[in-house]
């Protein structure tokens, strides 16, 4: 069973998007800053990140720009999912190696084909 | 008695080692390495004023009439304390236009007149030649007591022929002197380094012996100036020869006598000479401006002491020699020697300068335009003329020095060194009102110039020349006690009934009332020609910045007449220089430029005289100079550029500043540009958030009826908060609009500020015993009346306590609530338990949407997230109310505080509170 890493600081956010993938299939950790992202990513290894970009401490760029670093994470695939709308943080975070931005709030639908999509292509 | 070969050897090789100095200043100008470019030597030349009248005759006058000697002093000094304003112009103007005298001067300043000229240097010849008389009966008399003295016996002064008078052998030296080191240049307004070197040299010379002569007096032969001075004071006939009162004229003469010095020092020929025409930079002006004064202020610092002690000594010797007598009585050997050199250089300093101003003057301003005239002198073919103009010079020397030693040898007794010396400066004078008021007034002209010199001069020979022969009996005395055949208001020491003045005073007086008077009456109500006009222009505006580069000819003549014009008077090397400069390589059929024309006529008048340059440069061109209207066009459009200059300055000043506030203001705006984008994005992120959620859940609702009902429930109360959020965010952003644009509307009303806490903690009381905050509650006042909307205040409080809630300590949480008076108003503080705030993110706080960063983040998720908006809000409410709203540390419960103070309403008014409110 894949595994979704869902980092988010707005509880009722990760509350829906923890029902979404856990419905969609797929076991489900949750953090809600960067610093517990990154641990998280090093101790379980899940198979894909949904990643806020408004995050306490570490934020969301920084997460991405450390896991594009780190050659064990450097595939990992990673959906930003956040509330910055602007063309310009898009540009950065795609250019970052996201792979892909998804602005909030968010089609759930489109959001769990995205999913699948990127980690059927993975396996 | 002292051998008198000794004495003569002695002046005589002082004189030689005057020659020596000015040969080798010669050289080193010659080597370009000038020993007088130095505004010290400018000064102790300038020196050159203290002559044997200073040397001998202060004390003379001092022992006479009191301390008045210094006014001829203090008069000098007034005049080189202006000698930055007046002296530079007059340096720029005799540069400028090769200006070789102060005839010259005078000359040049009305139309290069050559009449006015003459009459200056006639002025000057008859006005100095007894001042160089006096300069060689100083030199006999000191001659004689050096060697003929025997104390307590009269003296004989007069010689028995001039063969055996030493000041007639001194003339004639002198005479070799001048004309050596005088006339080496036909220029005359080039420099005489040599003369200069030699006359700085003898200003030293003359310094040291008076000093030492008064150091002498005063320490050798009584014990310092204490003893001195109580000596004085035990004889009282002393006390009142030498106080103020005995100045003759009373404080009338002193102003008198300041004045006459004043004037003489800048009217004298060979003080022109040093300070005007001597100059090599106009930079020495300023080092001279105090170094001379001060020279005279040494040289006088014992002339008091020395008649004093003359006067003690009470021989009845010549208060004049009281110098040379007063060591000699004590039997000094050496220091009457020293003194008589003193005496010397002072007086031969001074017959050297005058002289050769004096040659000048006769050769350029007397004989010359006097040869010109005469026809055939202009179409000789002997060459060059130059030589014949040296002669003339050298023959102009020899003759004023020979004219000097005849009044000296003739009528030189009959009068005292301080009549003589005063009398020439009376005459000097006279060439002041011309000169000075020729520097700055543009409407003088020649012929207000020439009367008022003339009638000037005839006051001044009617009041002092003929009393003087008068006196000497040379004239029937009635004419001073009742005027000529009988008219008594002509009487010559009291003219027009003016009585009781002293002389000096008195026909200064009149002498230049009538030579002011004539000179503007006479101006105002006459025509001046063009070229007086512009000379006049020329010499007003000397110091404008730009005339001296003006060409001001406009006339044509072909350049090889203008070359055998100047060959003829300047002789061919000094012709070569004059053209060298001014297109050398062009034929001589061609004509002249006006740069050419203007620079000939230049050197013609350092050689001439600008009086005879210019006739000799209008014999050959044709055209005329620049007219006045010319000029002053010049003047205008160069004093309309730099004002036109001044104010693109002042524009462009203007416009750098217009574009700076422009750029700041434009900074200004992107700045707020910037600030309203972000938080337009921050408004929208702010928004999506709870959007977000309430979509989500949305959409899991719709695509799954099949929940149970406790998540059902769970996540459409989900919906409904988030959309609560979502209201009261909007609300906020729109009460922070309102608050921004001063559109807020607030209903204030006189309320108790205790009893809303009281209320709004009721409110709170739930939420916070939700989250488990303790809290403290302290009132210090029963009542505390405020002006303020009861909504938005409540609101305020709720929201510095929620906040509180959000700072304090995340395990204990306290927080504390203390309202208290303040001064005239009140403060509600609501302090908690928590880390405290760092003083840069105090005011960070209240900035719109900040989030303070959760130190304990991830570890508690109870914790409610705010807007970001409440404090911006509460603290623009505040301020709305009129009072503050800020956050500081160290409060009863260690963590952050936030305060609000509010003002105390106004005593129970009959005017609604709300007009207190209204904007």
């Amino acid at each position: 069973m894949a595994r979704v890493l869902v980092v988010d600081d707005e509880p009722n956010i990760v509350l829906s998007l923890e029902f979404l993938m856990e419905q969609a299939g797929f076991e489900v950790t949750t953090a809600e800053d960067g610093e517990a992202a990154l641990r998280l990513i090093a101790e379980s290894a899940p198979d894909l990140v949904l990643l806020d970009i408004s995050l306490p401490g570490i934020g969301g760029f920084e997460v991405l720009e450390r896991l594009r670093g780190d050659p064990a994470h450097r595939h990992l695939p990673i959906i930003m999912l956040t509330a910055h709308g602007r063309e310009v943080e898009r540009e950065k975070g795609l250019a970052l190696g996201a792979d892909d931005y998804i602005t909030k709030p968010f089609s759930t639908r489109a959001l769990v084909d995205q999913v699948r999509a990127l980690l059927d292509g993975d396996t | 008695m002292r051998d008198d070969v000794v004495v003569l050897v002695i002046a005589f090789g002082y004189l030689a080692l005057l020659f020596v100095i000015a040969a080798w200043g010669d050289r080193r100008a010659e080597q370009g390495r000038s020993v007088i470019g130095s505004p010290t030597v400018y000064a102790l030349s300038i020196a050159v004023y203290c002559t044997a009248w200073t040397f001998y005759g202060s004390v003379g006058r001092a022992a006479e009439a009191g301390p008045g000697f210094l006014l001829i002093y203090l008069g000098p000094t007034l005049a080189m304390l202006m000698a930055p304003l007046v002296i530079r112009k007059m340096v720029r103007i005799a540069t400028t236009h090769r200006i070789t005298s102060i005839a010259d001067f005078i000359s040049a300043r009305y139309g290069k007149s050559a009449g006015l000229g003459a009459l200056v240097a006639l002025i000057a010849l008859v006005g100095t030649t007894p001042y160089i008389a006096l300069q060689l009966k100083a030199i006999t008399l000191s001659h004689a007591v050096l060697v003929d003295y025997v104390p307590e016996s009269p003296m004989a002064t007069a010689e028995a022929s001039f063969w055996t008078d030493r000041s007639f052998w001194v003339a004639l030296v002198l005479a070799v002197f001048i004309i050596l080191f005088g006339t080496r240049h036909l220029d005359a307004s080039e420099r005489h380094e040599g003369m200069v070197a030699a006359i700085a040299f003898e200003s030293l010379v003359k310094l040291a012996a008076f000093l030492a002569v008064g150091i002498f007096t005063v320490f050798v032969l009584y014990q310092g100036p204490g003893d001195l001075f109580r000596q004085v004071a035990a004889s009282p006939a002393l006390t009142d020869a030498l106080s103020l009162e005995s100045v003759p004229g009373g404080a009338l003469g002193w102003v008198g006598m300041l004045v006459l010095a004043f004037l003489a020092f800048l009217g004298l020929p060979r003080q022109f000479q040093v300070l005007v025409v001597e100059n090599v930079d106009e930079r020495h002006i300023q080092r001279a401006a105090w170094l001379f004064p001060l020279y005279l202020l040494v040289i006088n610092l014992f002339v008091i002491p020395i008649a004093m002690a003359g006067l003690l000594g009470g021989s009845g010797e010549d208060p004049d020699s009281f110098v040379l007598t007063l060591p000699m009585a004590a039997g000094v050997d050496g220091l009457p020697v020293l003194v008589f050199i003193g005496g010397l250089s002072a007086a031969t300093g001074m017959m050297i300068v005058e002289t050769i101003a004096l040659s000048t003057m006769v050769s350029n301003q007397l004989v010359m335009p006097l040869l010109l005239r005469s026809r055939h002198l202009h179409r000789g073919h002997s060459g060059s003329l130059a030589n014949r103009v040296l002669g003339i010079r050298r023959v102009a020397i020899l003759g004023i020095l020979l004219l000097g030693y005849s009044y000296h040898a003739l009528i030189g007794d009959a009068y005292s060194l301080v009549t003589i010396g005063l009398v020439s400066f009376a005459a000097v004078a006279q060439f002041t009102p011309a000169l000075l008021i020729g520097l700055y007034w543009r409407g003088a002209n020649r012929l207000g110039a020439g009367l008022g010199m003339s009638a000037g001069i005839l006051v001044w020979a009617w009041t002092l020349l003929i009393p003087g022969f008068a006196q000497s009996g040379w004239l029937n005395a009635d004419l001073l006690t009742q005027g000529p055949i009988g008219i008594d208001w002509l009487r010559p020491y009291a003219l027009f009934g003016l009585e009781d003045w002293d002389i000096y005073t008195h026909s200064l007086f009149w002498s230049l009332a009538a030579n002011i008077g004539l000179l503007i009456g006479v101006s105002l109500f006459s025509r001046a020609s063009p070229l007086e006009q512009t000379q006049a222009a020329l010499f007003t505006e000397a110091l404008h910045p730009r005339l001296d580069q003006t060409s001001l000819w406009r006339g044509h003549t072909l350049r090889g007449e203008l070359r055998a014009l100047l060959d003829r008077y300047l002789g061919t090397a000094a012709t070569q220089r004059v053209f060298a400069d001014h297109a050398p390589d062009d034929a001589d059929d061609q004509s002249a430029s006006t740069a050419l024309v203007a620079r000939a006529e230049q050197a013609l008048a350092g050689a001439l005289g600008n009086a005879s340059a210019r006739v000799l440069i209008d014999s050959v061109v044709r055209g005329e100079a620049l007219d006045l209207d010319a000029i002053l066009r010049i003047l205008d459009t160069t004093s309309e550029t730099l004002e036109m200059n001044r104010r693109l300055e002042q524009k462009s000043r203007e416009l750098a500043r217009i574009g700076q506030e422009l750029r700041e203001a434009n900074d200004r705006l992107r700045e707020l540009d910037r600030l309203k984008d972000e938080f337009v994005a921050m408004v929208s992120h702010e928004l999506r958030t709870p959007l977000t959620s309430i979509r989500a859940f949305a959409e899991i609702l719709r695509d799954n009826r099949d929940l149970t009902e406790q998540r059902r429930e769970h996540f459409l109360d989900v919906v409904v908060r988030e959309s609560q959020r979502l209201s009261r965010l909007i609300e906020e952003i729109l009460d922070l609009a309102r608050l921004e644009s001063g559109r807020l509307t607030l209903e204030p009303h006189r309320l108790d500020l205790a009893a809303l806490t009281r209320q709004a903690l009721d409110a709170m009381h739930h939420p916070l015993e939700e989250r488990g905050i303790a809290l403290e509650i302290a009132c210090e006042v029963d009542t505390a009346e405020v002006i303020g909307d009861p909504d938005r205040l409540e609101q305020v409080i709720i929201n510095l306590i929620d906040n509180a809630g959000k700072f304090a300590d995340a395990g204990m949480p306290r927080i504390s609530l203390r309202l208290t008076r303040h001064r005239r108003g009140f403060r509600l503080a609501v302090a908690d338990n928590g880390p405290g705030i760092d003083e840069s993110e105090r005011e960070r706080v209240f900035e719109k949407f900040h989030q303070l960063p959760h130190p304990d983040a991830g570890t508690t998720r109870s914790r409610p997230r705010g807007s970001g908006l409440g404090l911006p809000i509460s603290r623009g409410i505040v301020a709305h109310l009129g009072g503050r709203l800020w956050i500081e540390n160290d409060c009863d419960l260690g963590g952050a505080c936030l305060v609000m103070e509010l003002p105390e309403a106004p005593a129970i008014s009959p005017t609604p509170p709300d007009m207190l409110l209204s904007q």
